[in-house]
């Protein structure tokens, strides 16, 4: 094992390289671009010996990523904002033909207003298209996700992809120190891949062809059936990877000092990191809050969000992207896991540091208070909008 | 013998997506069409472009290097016609 000083694009490049991907194929875009010319100047210094396809979209990078995986071979791809955007498409079929691709992508703001910043409108817009979905918080957890997310989308009872979410520049472009693990032990963790079904001319047929409506839903259910069988087995997966590496991230959602907290955020991606220093300052002036990292969006953290609800008993969710009409996606999303629960938590959705805007300790600190102070004289705004200049200031 | 088995009742049965059993060859949809391609010969340069745009097994070239359309695949998109550098193909109404 070595440590390389490493930004979360060179260490998305080194995680695909360590997984032995066989199939790469990319469209540059802003700030994805540096993994991909990492990915290139590997290839071309014989280094990485993969198929690195130059493709004229995303949207045929992942048709050609499904096309590649449906012959049995690992694949790997990269993107942000516009490009996973352009990709839509393909990521529903990906799903659907349970091609186990891994792709990073880094959270970028969608245009317009034209912005390169960190934003989770991007992968937030996928919810639906049956990928799994990883945010990371640190360089070392970008390129560990990369290779659980292999061993868990390639298990042949789950068949489904996998992204990897990394914030745009916070991670992208920081450079942190990352233990690069031994080849060996990685090849030990991580077979190869070995599909049940795969394109083989002995036994010809034509993959994901029309269904007609007595088995359509039998289809989609499946893909049910296996997202849902994802949670035990990421668990799983993290177990075993703890036990050879040494390291382990929370399962799908990470918990810091929530067992006995008044109030506690919960926030995705590297703000967390922050929001953990925040916490520290404010325990340590006898203030008790805590912070719910959500690490998987898909599969959805249910039983996490159903412990915290027991536990804690003042929730605010931290959302940096909007689902216009209402509210935040992880706000949903959490609110409708809370529906069963008898003793309902003070919940309050934040919208805060799209496009890029720091999200700064001062600012969180302000967002602790403000639940602390809700918890007792009651919830102020269903929907805050933090900070957005109204000409009042502050 | 194909490993997977056509006959299923429930969704275990199903492969974790839908496969064909049989070739494209016996999907015909030369039904569908309204215009149908006539090639002229002597405008022709044996090129092949209409075949290899063609998206349906529906051109064939011969041995003397002429395409030839099999219309029980043709849906009459006029793709080949499109494409002909020569504009040897024209898309002409079928009768009834």
């Amino acid at each position: 094992m070595v440590k390389m000083v490493i930004s979360g694009n060179s260490a998305s490049a080194y995680g695909s390289k360590l997984a032995r991907a066989e199939v790469i194929a990319a469209y540059p875009i802003t700030p994805q671009t540096s993994i991909i010319e990492k990915i290139a100047s590997l290839v071309a210094n014989g280094e990485f010996e993969t198929q690195f396809v130059k493709v004229e979209s995303e949207h045929s990078a992942m048709a050609a990523c499904i096309s590649a995986s449906l012959t049995g071979a690992r694949t790997y791809t990269a993107s942000s904002s516009h490009g996973l955007l352009l990709m839509h498409e393909m990521l529903i079929w990906a799903s659907g033909a349970r091609t186990p691709v891994v792709m990073s992508n880094i959270n970028r703001a969608n245009g317009p207003p034209w912005s390169v910043w960190a934003d989770q409108h991007d992968t937030m817009a996928q919810r639906d298209t049956g990928w799994m979905q990883i945010y990371c918080e640190s360089n070392q957890e970008v390129l560990d996700s990369i290779l659980m997310a292999y061993k868990v989308g390639e298990s042949r009872d789950i068949m489904l992809p996998s992204m990897i979410i990394e914030d745009a520049f916070i991670l992208s472009h920081t450079v942190e120190p990352v233990d690069m693990p031994d080849q060996s032990a990685v090849d030990d963790f991580l077979p190869a891949y070995d599909p049940e079904m795969k394109l083989d001319v002995d036994d010809p047929h034509g993959f994901g062809s029309l269904v007609m409506p007595e088995w359509y839903m039998e289809f989609r259910y499946k893909i049910a059936e296996a997202m849902d069988k994802t949670r035990d087995k990421l668990r799983d997966v993290q177990k075993d990877f703890e036990s050879r590496f040494g390291r382990s991230y929370g399962g799908l959602m990470e918990f810091y000092e929530c067992e006995d907290a008044e109030a506690v955020l919960v926030i995705s991606g590297s703000v967390a990191s922050t929001a953990k220093e925040v916490v520290d300052r404010m325990r340590s002036a006898g203030k008790k809050v805590g912070l719910a990292r959500l690490r998987y969006f898909r599969p959805f953290p249910v039983d996490e969000v159903r412990w915290l609800a027991k536990n804690v008993n003042c929730i605010g969710i931290v959302d940096r992207s909007y689902c216009f009409g209402h509210g935040g996606p992880m706000a949903a999303e959490i609110y409708g896991a809370l529906m069963p629960v008898a003793d309902k938590p003070i919940v309050k959705n934040f919208i805060a540091g799209l496009g890029g805007r720091d999200l700064t300790p001062e600012v969180l600190e302000r967002l602790y208070e403000n639940m602390l102070a809700i918890r007792s004289g009651g919830v102020d705004m269903e929907i805050e909008w933090v900070d957005v200049k109204d000409g009042r200031g502050g | 013998m194909s490993k997977f088995k056509r006959d299923y009742k429930k969704h275990q049965d199903l492969p974790l997506m839908p496969i064909t059993f049989v070739s494209s060859e016996e999907n015909q949809t030369g039904f569908w069409k309204t215009f149908k391609p006539v090639l002229e010969k002597e405008k022709c340069i044996k090129c092949a472009i209409c075949w290899k745009f063609c998206p349906e097994p529906a051109i064939d070239i011969g041995d003397d290097d002429y395409p030839t359309f099999r219309m029980e695949h043709c849906k009459g998109c006029g793709i080949c016609a499109n494409e002909c550098p020569k504009d040897a193909i024209q898309m002409v109404m079928e009768e009834e």
